[in-house]
């Protein structure tokens, strides 16, 4: 793994696997009583969010405080204009205070590539735009597989709109990379440009029939709803809610018929949940639901990538079994992980 | 009065000739002998054009004077080979008056290193509603004859219709951005594609492009008038000028260096360097849009020179400004991309870089052939000599250069513009006979 986490390529099978098994002594940790852990001690790690989040956000701060980071948020509204200051200072700015990691959320595209060109520090993509959020792909991966085990041959349905999705360009990379076979479904009109070469290349299956998917040949384990905005409508992307519903929504109906050919499958979705558009209330809450466990598995997901990004990165690298070391210790305050030489 | 003996040119890179230049003007061409107080400069091996015309700068005066001005734009033309630059009109105040027009002639003039001539704002303020007062500025000074709202589409097809119409009794032209905005807004950024979609760039189709100049080139022959397409960018468009050519409608069409070389894929890494519109395109339409030039379906090259200070250039990919440099490397591009392989020859460089620009334009002083009588206006290009461009290296107040680094075989040596050296690569070449 590079310096930096900007796109869900950036990551091999072996380093997908070993940021999900740190994950999950970071887990364990969550369910103790006192949670923090000294790992990352006097680092600072800067969650530079220029578009609004809620859970991404507090995920990020509550991994980084849980690994006694030292995390402080920013926010900027909007995007940078000609008017305001150019991201390239905004970068340097933060940059020359000497800070460990840079987390943004951004809402153009490539904005965490640009800045990554110009920092020291480590930057990961919280979210760019309609590109990619690398993290949401690890958390839902971590999810599937505390279900299903390896995703070797699952086969995992994206469904929603695809164009602007970020959730759904870096799932499929990372879904592919841990050797699902993935059908993503949208109408023509929210599918991206150009998916029919780029699915040939990558290797998933596209469709604008969601039911001929569910009812298919082939069992469905996880089907992943991505959030529709109802401003899409004004874009002229679909005619109205109901219609859309009909067409892509997991209704009530299609939520049985899933269940009654596999009483395993599992529904995702990175929230927040528009209910009774693309997601029904019967399916958002039925027992097959892991909404919550994605979010839950948000917070070690990003201990883990804090961890690999920056336990990594100093004079003395130290191995996950020193971490663990800590993670299982009776109390994490003993823990007896505080890196030589933190000071930078 | 400075007298000057070009030696040994090899004019439209045929037989080698001298070129005595007097007073502005090509007095003799043959094999001369240097009289006395005639400056000489040694030719041998250089190629001699008429000077280089462009239909398409950005020169940011007035406005944004911290990205280019006249005069150093004016630099950067002679630099690479001009004699004779459009000014696009998308300044700050637009160029949509008789008086704004002058104004950017004179300083022009008061450079004086190449012709610097106003186009004229298709539409108050661009902004796509009323006519601006063409006639006016066609009768001015600037005595123009390009209009354009470049930057914007005239997309209103009834005002376009009008503009066609108004501009006949003074041989006006239209240069045409074709965008349609709705189907590629301000934010298109990215050509439409599996990268736009890899990349969740807003897409900018081709058919945004094809679509206008379909309509346009309709227009053109509903109204009996003349119409210029702007920075060609797709393969698509390359077809229905083809078409409109062969229907004997009056149009003519443009392609920058750029989309004739540069491809969607550099978007990769979100280098604004490389933001341009129209955006750079798949290698399919690249080798079409050549193939176009070397058959003589587009017409001319132009540069869409567009300087953007660097802070213009450092936003997000959709926040930052559009556009590349362009004026001191599109010779250099033009002999390494379509001579060298055989796709033009040198005449074909002098007809798609000065001779038809210059008629579309209606210059009369420019592209003018290389025999006695016409104006000096003389670009000597050294067709051997490789230039590994520096972005650092510059006449231009900007930076936003996208071919910092490439090696291009072919370079302008000297410029002369209406008689006087604007630019040389080479001072030593210049003696004065005694």
């Amino acid at each position: 793994m590079t310096r930096h986490l900007l796109s869900s390529a950036d990551l091999s099978r072996t380093e997908v696997l070993d940021i999900l098994a740190t994950a999950e002594s970071m887990h364990d940790l969550q369910r103790r009583e006192v949670k923090k852990v000294p790992t990352l001690r006097g680092r600072t790690v800067i969650n530079f969010f220029f578009e609004d989040s809620t859970r991404t956000r507090s995920s990020f701060e509550i991994a980084g405080k849980w690994m006694s980071a030292d995390t402080i948020n920013l926010s900027a509204k909007g995007s940078s204009t000609s008017k305001g200051e150019s991201l390239r200072d905004t970068a340097m700015t933060i940059d020359a205070m000497a800070v460990d990691a840079l987390v943004i959320r951004h809402n153009a595209s490539g904005a965490c590539h640009q800045v990554a060109q110009w920092v020291r520090c480590s930057v990961i993509n919280a979210g760019d735009g309609t590109h990619e959020h690398p993290t949401q792909a690890l958390l839902d991966a971590y999810t599937l597989r505390s279900r299903l085990g390896d995703l070797d041959g699952k086969h995992v349905v994206i469904v929603g709109d695809l164009t602007h999705s970020r959730v759904f360009r870096s799932n499929v990379i990372t879904l592919k990379t841990l050797g699902a076979r993935v059908t993503v479904v949208a109408p023509p009109t929210l599918m991206p440009s150009g998916i029919a070469c780029w699915s040939a290349t990558d290797g998933f299956a596209t469709s604008w029939d969601l039911d001929a998917v569910l009812d298919g040949e082939d069992p469905v384990d996880a089907v992943m709803m991505l959030r529709v905005q109802r401003e899409r409508m004004s874009g002229g992307y679909f005619p109205t809610a109901r219609e859309y519903t009909v067409g892509y929504g997991l209704t009530r109906d299609r939520l049985d018929r899933l269940v009654a050919r596999n009483p395993d499958v599992l529904i995702l979705h990175p929230g927040p949940m528009n209910r009774g558009l693309e997601i029904a209330a019967e399916a958002a809450d039925s027992a097959r639901s892991v909404v919550l466990d994605q979010v839950s598995a948000g917070v070690a997901v990003r201990m883990a990538v804090l961890y690999h990004l920056l336990a990594g990165n100093d004079d003395a690298p130290r191995e996950p079994a020193e971490l663990e070391t800590s993670t299982t210790g009776a109390s994490a305050t003993a823990a007896p992980t505080q890196p030589e030489g933190v000071a930078r | 009065m400075t007298r000057l003996l070009v030696r040994g040119a090899r004019i439209l890179g045929g037989h080698p000739a001298d070129l005595l230049i007097e007073d502005g003007v090509i007095r003799q061409v043959g094999s001369l002998g240097a009289a006395e107080g005639v400056e000489v400069m040694d030719a041998d091996g250089l190629v001699a054009l008429p000077g280089l015309v462009d239909l398409h700068v950005h020169l940011r005066e007035p406005g944004r004077e911290d990205a280019e001005t006249i005069a150093t734009g004016s630099a950067a033309a002679a630099a690479g080979g001009f004699t004779a630059v459009f000014a696009m009109a998308n300044t700050s105040p637009v160029t949509d008056t008789a008086e704004a027009a002058e104004r950017i002639l004179d300083l022009g003039r008061a450079s004086g290193l190449v012709d610097v001539v106003p186009v004229g704002a298709v539409t108050k303020g661009l902004d796509g509603a009323e006519l601006a007062e063409l006639g006016l500025m066609a009768r001015s000074r600037a005595r123009v004859r390009v209009f354009s709202d470049d930057g914007r589409c005239v997309h209103d097809a009834r005002l376009m219709r009008r503009a066609l119409e108004y501009i006949k009794p003074f041989g006006g032209v239209i240069s045409q951005h074709a965008q349609d905005p709705h189907l590629a807004d301000g934010s298109a950024c990215c050509h439409e594609g599996e990268l736009s979609g890899r990349l969740g760039l807003p897409g900018w189709p081709a058919v945004a492009e094809e679509s206008i100049v379909a309509r346009d080139v309709m227009l053109a022959r509903h109204t009996g008038s003349r119409v210029h397409v702007a920075h060609v960018s797709t393969a698509g468009t390359v077809e229905v000028v083809r078409w409109a050519k062969a229907q004997g409608i009056d149009v003519t069409a443009e392609v920058t260096p750029h989309h004739l070389t540069l491809t969607t894929d550099l978007l990769v890494g979100y280098d604004p360097v490389y933001k341009v519109n129209p955006p750079l395109r798949p290698q399919e339409d690249v080798e079409a849009l050549r193939a176009a030039l070397a058959d003589g379906t587009i017409d001319a090259v132009a540069t869409d020179h567009a300087p953007h200070a660097r802070h213009d250039k450092e936003h997000t990919f959709v926040d930052a400004a559009f556009g590349m440099l362009g004026l001191e490397t599109a010779l250099a591009v033009i002999s390494d991309l379509m001579v060298r392989p055989g796709l033009l020859d040198w005449s074909d460089v002098a007809r798609v870089m000065s001779t038809t620009p210059a008629r579309i334009g209606g210059l009369p002083d420019q592209g003018r052939p290389l025999e006695p009588g016409s104006p000096a206006n003389v670009t000597l290009v050294d067709p051997d000599r490789e230039v590994t461009v520096d972005a650092a290296v510059s006449r231009s107040l900007s930076r936003n250069n996208p071919w910092h680094g490439r090696t291009l075989r072919g370079a302008v040596h000297t410029t002369i513009h209406r008689g006087t050296v604007t630019h040389s690569t080479d001072t030593t070449v210049m003696e004065t006979a005694s």
